[in-house]
């Protein structure tokens, strides 16, 4: 690697520090990670509380394309066989949402302000 | 709905008086294979609406099959080669197979919204008619703990698969 290189990476880790430093400060103290997994075409919890500003980690454990689609179109996940997707809440609500590919995989989210 | 409804029971029917014609509740080995069959015949009939459906949401359903089948049937020959079973023909399979050749003739002579209306709505049909066996003769008969569970896996992916074709079923009118 050419001496420039190390330049850029130094840059690049100040940006993602300083950037990791703005979230924190609008991302309140509590801000929690939820995990939702999705095993056998069920998602469990089925239904979850989660504040703005949590994150919800989506562990798709089955061999199968699923999604997390919000009834309301707030937000459509789409998660890959075998791996996991985060998501930060913006939004308050109580959200429904299912699976496009499986209807019948059904659950809810209730977002706090 | 009333000609979907009846293509439903034809098609439960001729799955249920085809397995009856055995006399006995199928075995491990002939559950793998008309399991198995079930899968193909749905990825034959979505490689078929891929080549002739310009249908958006038909296409992307039909991709949707490809996908979740193959999944499901690479999982099922990794478990009859764990098991050390070999799937056997039987006369459910044939006449699966049968029905499925009869239905993908009748629908490469259709075109346009005419073949997405026939695709879906035999899908709705196909899927419910499988969903019945496995609930009532292939998931009760199955003895092995891991084949039964994976034709548990099978129908919740099958009753998916219904609601999803419902809905595009709903979309095309």
């Amino acid at each position: 690697m050419k001496p420039g290189g190390y330049f850029l990476i130094v840059a690049a880790s100040g940006l993602a520090l300083s950037s990791v430093a703005t979230l924190g400060l609008s991302v309140p103290a509590s801000a929690a990670t939820l995990q939702i997994t999705m095993r056998d075409l069920e998602i469990t919890p089925a239904a979850a509380d989660a504040k703005v500003g949590d994150t919800i980690e989506w562990v798709n454990e089955d061999i199968f394309v699923h999604t997390a689609t919000a009834r309301n179109g707030d937000w459509d996940v789409t998660l890959p066989p075998n791996k996991t997707v985060k998501l930060v809440l913006k939004k308050p609500g109580t959200i429904d949402y299912h699976c496009r590919f499986h209807p019948n995989m059904k659950a809810r989210l209730t977002i706090s302000p | 709905m009333l000609v979907r409804l009846s293509a439903a029971i034809a098609a439960a029917m001729l799955l249920s008086s085809a397995a009856l014609a055995q006399d006995a509740k199928p075995t491990d080995p002939q559950i793998a294979h008309i399991a198995y069959t079930a899968g193909v015949i749905d990825i034959t009939a979505a490689k078929q609406a891929l080549e002739k459906s310009e249908n958006k949401a038909v296409k992307a359903f039909a991709a949707d099959m490809v996908r979740d089948h193959e999944a499901v049937n690479d999982k099922a020959l990794a478990l009859v080669k764990k098991l050390k079973v070999t799937p056997e023909d039987n006369d459910t399979s044939r006449t699966l197979s049968k029905n499925a050749a009869a239905k993908l003739k009748e629908l490469a002579a259709l075109k346009g919204a005419a073949f997405d209306k026939a695709y879906i709505d035999n899908e709705v049909a196909y899927h419910k008619a499988v969903d019945s066996a496995l609930e009532t003769l292939l998931i009760p008969s199955a003895s092995n703990a891991e084949l039964k569970s994976l034709l548990q896996t099978g129908l919740k992916i099958f009753q998916g698969h219904e609601q999803h074709a419902e809905h595009v079923a709903a979309e095309l009118k």
